[in-house]
């Protein structure tokens, strides 16, 4: 996939987006909203997941820790909402930054295994901390400042800041720190030789997708104006596992149409029935069984052997 | 000074036996997760799901039996059984045909099923919590150090390390525990020497689905079962297994006295975030022994 071509389909993506509110009810908004959200908090667990080759089985914990940190800021210590909004992140990116040192000398399955751990420890404390967290209940009722008060305003704060994040990480991703990460991925000895620090790069990704899964967070509370542990249990870290699966994870746009689809789905059919979870395990099976590079990778797969074919004269 | 005799207390004493027979339970499911991990590598994330099944079926199978002595002892012996049998279904159906993949795709996979079976729960038993009522063989408590101790939890510090002698046996003196000891280390080379690999793994996930229902009936007549006591169970039998060594069943156990141990003094040191104990002791276990405890088997 050449980098161009991401770059303009995101661009047009972008594009319809913006103009979207003015055809759509506002319920439509708000979904699309969501799945930014969503995508963004999904696309940045690939960074470590798909492209750092890192099982961060527990990335929601973060989504959590910059929504917390957003809230807490704002409501319980009283500070300017856009003050709450940057520390957020900065919570998530120190939040990872702990975690991913206790983590990062363990090997792969290992290091997952402690991750949802460790994770989860933080999800315990917010649940049980009632005074400082809102506890089970969580916190609502976040005020917004004005310009991004209104539905029109926390959509297009959503849809910018959203398109900001990703394109923040698709240029990392294409920087020489990028290629390391990805060359680590593939052979840790053989980035080990020729004298990249694979300890150090890893820890760096898991601090970059944690700040961005701290953005995400962010933009959950614009858009819904409320935080609550459930947005840092296990069981949304392997959802957005499963986005990143169904879009494709090794493409860098995957996670955000795996994002679209499980979000959508999830809003339709729990309108229809109420064994929402049975639907998406069926899914999820069915992705694994026939689909295991994703809708994204699938598509590009077909789309290089076309293009592999009628080219054949030129490369050989 | 102060500290030790705090912990000598007789009401302390009595909080780390009560913490013990929770240690059993947890080891039991471990140990399990365990030995599915040792050998197939797969962290099996709906092994909190087969517990919660195991403790449904637990009520369902001595509600059948008419309650009493004998409804507890067939749910102790079926309920067990059923759960091995409907992993055995999953295995032969699904994961048999993806053990060469990737580790996190069988990862997501549990997870698939860790969904699918949660709401079959819900299905088959509904939203609402069950009690299995506790025989009357088992109610009433011991004396120790002057303080009440259930007769039930006896029971459970007596089951713990009945399970981990007859692991050890299956394990290390069977010729199918030694075979699945060698699949473990070297699938391919086994699979040479003319031995069905397939059915090792299938034989090996299914002891380890079977000590997950097992766990979940023994805790039935001490908790309400009911939606969702399979989400912090199985993130606690990760955290044992990852403390102990993974794949080492004598890992799992010391892991698990470890676990709780500190969690039944934690609480009682800081009972709001007394969570908080157990997590602290993996933590120091892995910064001086990154790969747990006891030797692993990988």
């Amino acid at each position: 996939m050449g980098a161009r071509k991401s770059i303009v389909a995101l661009l047009i993506i972008l594009a319809i987006l913006a103009i979207a509110p003015f055809g759509l009810p506002r319920f439509y908004t708000y979904l699309i909203a969501l799945i930014v959200t969503t995508g963004l908090l999904a696309t940045s667990l690939n960074f470590v997941l798909g492209f750092g080759g890192i099982y961060q089985f527990h990335h929601a914990v973060f989504y959590g820790a910059g929504a917390y940190g957003a809230a807490i800021m704002i409501v319980k210590l009283g500070y300017p909402a856009w003050l709450g909004f940057i520390t957020g992140p900065v919570v998530a990116a120190v939040l990872s930054f702990v975690i991913g040192l206790i983590c990062v000398r363990l090997s792969k399955l290992y290091f997952g295994m402690l991750q949802i751990s460790l994770g989860s420890l933080v999800w315990a404390i917010v649940y049980r901390w009632y005074g400082f967290t809102g506890g089970d209940d969580g916190i609502h009722g976040i005020p917004m400042p004005e310009l991004i008060g209104s539905p029109f305003g926390s959509y297009y704060f959503t849809l910018i800041v959203g398109g900001l994040s990703l394109l923040v990480m698709y240029r990392i991703l294409n920087s020489p720190f990028g290629s390391a990460l990805q060359g680590i991925r593939d052979n840790v000895v053989r980035s080990q030789a020729v004298g990249v620090s694979v300890r150090r790069h890893q820890l760096a990704a898991i601090v970059i997708a944690g700040f961005f899964g701290g953005v995400a967070g962010v933009l959950f509370v614009v858009v819904d104006n409320s935080v609550f542990p459930d947005m840092m249990f296990w069981t949304l870290s392997l959802e957005i596992t499963i986005m990143a699966l169904l879009g494709g994870w090794l493409t860098f746009l995957g996670p955000l149409l795996g994002a679209a689809v499980v979000v959508s789905l999830r809003t339709f059919v729990s309108g229809v029935t109420d064994y929402w979870t049975l639907v998406m395990g069926i899914l999820l099976v069915l992705v694994i069984l026939f689909l295991p590079e994703g809708l994204l990778g699938y598509v590009f797969e077909v789309w290089k052997r076309r293009t592999s074919e009628s080219s054949e004269v030129q490369q050989r | 000074m102060d500290i030790i005799s705090f912990i000598c207390s007789p009401g302390v004493l009595c909080q780390v036996l009560v913490g013990l027979s929770r240690t059993v339970i947890l080891f039991i499911v471990a140990s399990g997760l365990s030995l599915i991990l040792g050998v197939l590598r797969i962290p099996n994330i709906a092994h909190g799901s087969l517990y919660m099944i195991g403790a449904f079926l637990a009520f369902s199978v001595s509600k059948a039996f008419g309650g009493g002595i004998t409804g507890y002892w067939m749910a102790i012996l079926l309920a067990p059984l059923i759960v091995a049998a409907l992993s055995f279904i999953a295995e032969r159906a699904i994961f048999c045909r993806l053990y060469e993949r990737e580790h996190i795709m069988l990862f997501l996979l549990t997870f698939a099923f860790a969904l699918i079976f949660g709401d079959l729960v819900k299905l088959v038993w509904g939203a609402e919590y069950r009690t299995v009522s506790m025989p009357r063989f088992f109610q009433g408590s011991i004396p120790i150090f002057g303080l009440p101790f259930p007769i039930y939890n006896f029971f459970l510090l007596f089951m713990g390390p009945l399970v981990a002698i007859m692991l050890w046996v299956i394990v290390n003196k069977t010729k199918m525990g030694k075979i699945s000891r060698a699949a473990a280390v070297d699938r391919e080379m086994v699979g040479a020497v003319g031995i069905n690999v397939s059915m090792v793994f299938a034989t090996v996930f299914v002891i380890g689905c079977y000590l997950a229902g097992l766990g979940g009936a023994l805790v039935a007549p001490i908790v309400n079962v009911t939606l969702g006591m399979d989400h912090t169970l199985i993130i606690e039998a990760f955290l044992i297994v990852i403390m102990g060594g993974l794949g080492n069943i004598w890992g799992a156990l010391l892991g698990a006295l470890i676990f709780g141990v500190t969690q039944s003094l934690g609480i009682l040191i800081w009972p709001q975030f007394g969570i908080i104990f157990p997590y602290a002791a993996v933590i120091v276990v892995l910064s001086f022994r990154p790969t747990g405890l006891l030797r692993s088997t990988w």
